[in-house]
């Protein structure tokens, strides 16, 4: 090996660094670009719909009932239908999410079925929300003859929500570290008693936060509950689960759907406390996480 | 529980063997009744974990009954071949194509927003961004994937598609492309968020390497951490398709409820989601022919995102046993 055959080599490699480098800029200023293109967008939605619906906000929009006159008309039958529908889907989704989560990632042996649950939840994480609602009229609405009543439109969506609630619980549960399950069955504790007084109470603040993010998703969905027929005008509360009910997205849809521009003008309007509503969840779920994971540390 | 007293008050020989022999009795009925007790907890635990399963059991049964009623009075070959749309219409056609297409198109105007912005923005949070801007940045960008799609239908029809009109006099009030790029850009954030956990999977140590190299860091971000991670960032790819393909509010309020087989985006069509909205509004009674289309139209679309569901989980499974 002598100088001469390393020398062509050398004179082919021109590293050419500061036309790379320049490149790696001009590509982290794209990235930048993209991040700043999505922020811009959400910055624009909420700025045209607070300028839209700003003037309508009013203690008699709340208060008020849809009205076939845009200037009378309120959210009142649809504020309080979004309020049982939380309610009730917290009351049917969040235990049923929990358990599963709970056997999946604690229970359940290494079989066939587990693999065909843990793929089916994957699945149905990503189901469009509109056959859920397919599903509700076929199974909630005509074969349980809920009609479009308000527990009809619970249970459609807490299967919807299911899926997310058990997906947030599970990697709460995993984040628990496996020395405190030790500890627990060497303190003599049985497997259910090591889960229920050590590893639940650790994972809570994630199993919270996430059941918070998925009770928020249910609040926002409307394809689903206009497949099952949620009543557009209801010019009143629900008095029981079997009443017919409206909630705010559909309310918001009604009104969208509407040549006036006074009523895109309730929409707007309807949209502000619709997203009000959701950032106060978001709001709730980062407090909680931070409040409950201070006093847990392992 | 026992509450039983640890250390009772015994004396004599006899009375000690007694309580010793009560205490391990009465343990084992505990013992019994806290066995009895947690495979009662354990098979209630297990039931909640087959609801998923009988979910699915369902749709599958819902969609598939009314669907069997539909092919009973149209043929398959008409659904798959027919190029017209006309359920609600004297003269009936059944050509699932119109819907099919206006939900493709619109679909890839949205990947063609979500893709791209997607992954640039994964690669500046999870490679360019310090960790803490990225901390500050990312809970932001996710307010996007968190607002209501009705909400989305409301931007797109009063804010975008006035906005495009003064560029594009000749779109429609209903069109595909503003309903296409607002939904792409509420994939958005789907699409970053997977990418961007793909990537930080992805060891330190192959970075450190290729460094050592001599590469840049934009060789490094295409050479390495994107291929490393290409698993990932291909399910999130599908995952974002099958979004797109069963986002329902945005096009049924923006897009149009015109079957319309056309590839211009200009103009109001109709997708298959925005369809099953049009019919369910009505009130179509149980048993006609228009309720069978919606579950027809349905079934359609579980299959395709289901397909594609299964495809992004096998992806996502592939990147998973690598690094962990």
């Amino acid at each position: 090996m002598t100088a001469h055959e390393v020398l062509p080599i050398d004179r082919e490699f021109t590293p050419r660094l500061a036309l790379r480098k320049r490149l790696g800029t001009l590509f982290g200023i794209l990235s930048a670009l993209a991040i700043i293109i999505g922020l811009t967008t959400l910055g624009l939605l909420i700025a045209d719909v607070v300028r839209d619906g700003w003037h309508v906000l009013s203690w008699d929009f709340l208060t008020s009932y849809p009205s076939r006159r845009p200037e009378q008309a309120g959210i009142r039958s649809a504020l309080v239908g979004t309020f049982y529908i939380l309610i009730l889907v917290a009351i049917i989704a969040f235990p049923l999410g929990v358990a599963a989560a709970i056997y999946l990632e604690e229970f359940a042996p290494r079989n066939r079925l587990t693999a065909i649950i843990e793929v089916n939840i994957s699945n149905l994480a990503a189901v469009p929300s509109i056959v859920y609602g397919l599903l509700g009229v076929g199974v909630f609405v005509r074969t349980f003859m809920l009609g479009r009543s308000l527990i009809a439109g619970a249970l459609t969506l807490s299967l919807l929500v299911l899926p997310i609630i058990i997906i947030a619980s599970r990697e709460a549960l995993r984040a628990v570290p496996p020395s405190i399950r030790e500890a627990g069955l060497a303190l003599g504790a049985s497997h259910w008693q090591t889960v229920r007084h050590f590893v639940l109470p650790a994972a809570l603040p994630g199993i919270l936060t996430g059941t918070i993010l998925a009770l928020a998703r249910a609040i926002g969905e409307t394809a689903p509950l206009i497949t099952i027929g949620a009543l557009t005008y209801v010019a009143f509360t629900p008095k029981s689960l079997f009443d017919p009910f409206t909630v705010l997205p559909i309310q918001i849809f009604n009104w969208i759907s509407r040549p006036q521009a006074a009523f895109h003008e309730r929409a707007a309007g309807g949209i502000i406390v619709l997203l009000a509503v959701l950032l106060l969840f978001n709001g709730l779920a980062i407090f909680l996480r931070a409040r409950l994971q201070r006093r847990i540390r392992f | 529980m026992t509450t039983e007293p640890f250390l009772a008050p015994v004396t004599t020989p006899a009375e000690r063997r007694e309580w010793i022999l009560r205490l391990l009795t009465g343990t084992q009925r505990v013992d019994r009744i806290r066995r009895l007790r947690e495979s009662i907890i354990l098979s209630l635990l297990f039931l909640s974990a087959l609801i998923s399963v009988a979910t699915t059991i369902g749709i599958i049964y819902t969609l598939s009954i009314e669907t069997f009623h539909f092919f009973q009075r149209v043929s398959l070959i008409d659904f798959l071949t027919d190029t017209q749309w006309t359920p609600l219409f004297t003269e009936k056609h059944f050509g699932i194509w119109p819907l099919l297409t206006a939900t493709l198109l619109v679909s890839a105007i949205a990947m063609l927003v979500a893709l791209p912005l997607g992954l640039l923005a994964a690669i500046g949070l999870s490679e360019y961004a310090s960790p803490r801007l990225a901390s500050i940045v990312k809970p932001i960008l996710e307010i996007l994937a968190g607002v209501p799609t009705v909400v989305y239908g409301y931007f797109a029809l009063l804010f975008v598609t006035p906005l495009l009109k003064r560029f594009i006099p000749q779109l429609e009030v209903f069109n595909a492309l503003s309903a296409g790029l607002v939904m792409g850009i509420m994939i958005l954030p789907l699409v970053a968020s997977l990418s961007e956990d793909a990537m930080r999977a992805v060891p330190q140590s192959l970075r450190e390497g290729a460094y050592a190299l001599g590469a840049t860091k934009l060789e490094v971000v295409w050479r390495v951490v994107v291929p490393s991670s290409l698993s990932g960032i291909v399910a999130a790819f599908i995952l974002a398709i099958s979004r797109a393909i069963g986002e329902t509010m945005i096009v049924a309020i923006a897009m149009g409820q015109v079957p319309r087989l056309t590839l211009n985006p200009l103009v109001a069509m109709e997708t298959m989601t925005a369809y099953i909205v049009q019919v369910s509004l009505g009130d179509t009674p149980h048993g006609s022919l228009e309720y069978q289309t919606i579950f027809a139209v349905g079934t359609t679309l579980f299959l395709i995102t289901m397909v594609l569901n299964l495809l992004s989980y096998r992806f996502l499974q592939r990147f998973r046993e690598v690094y962990e």
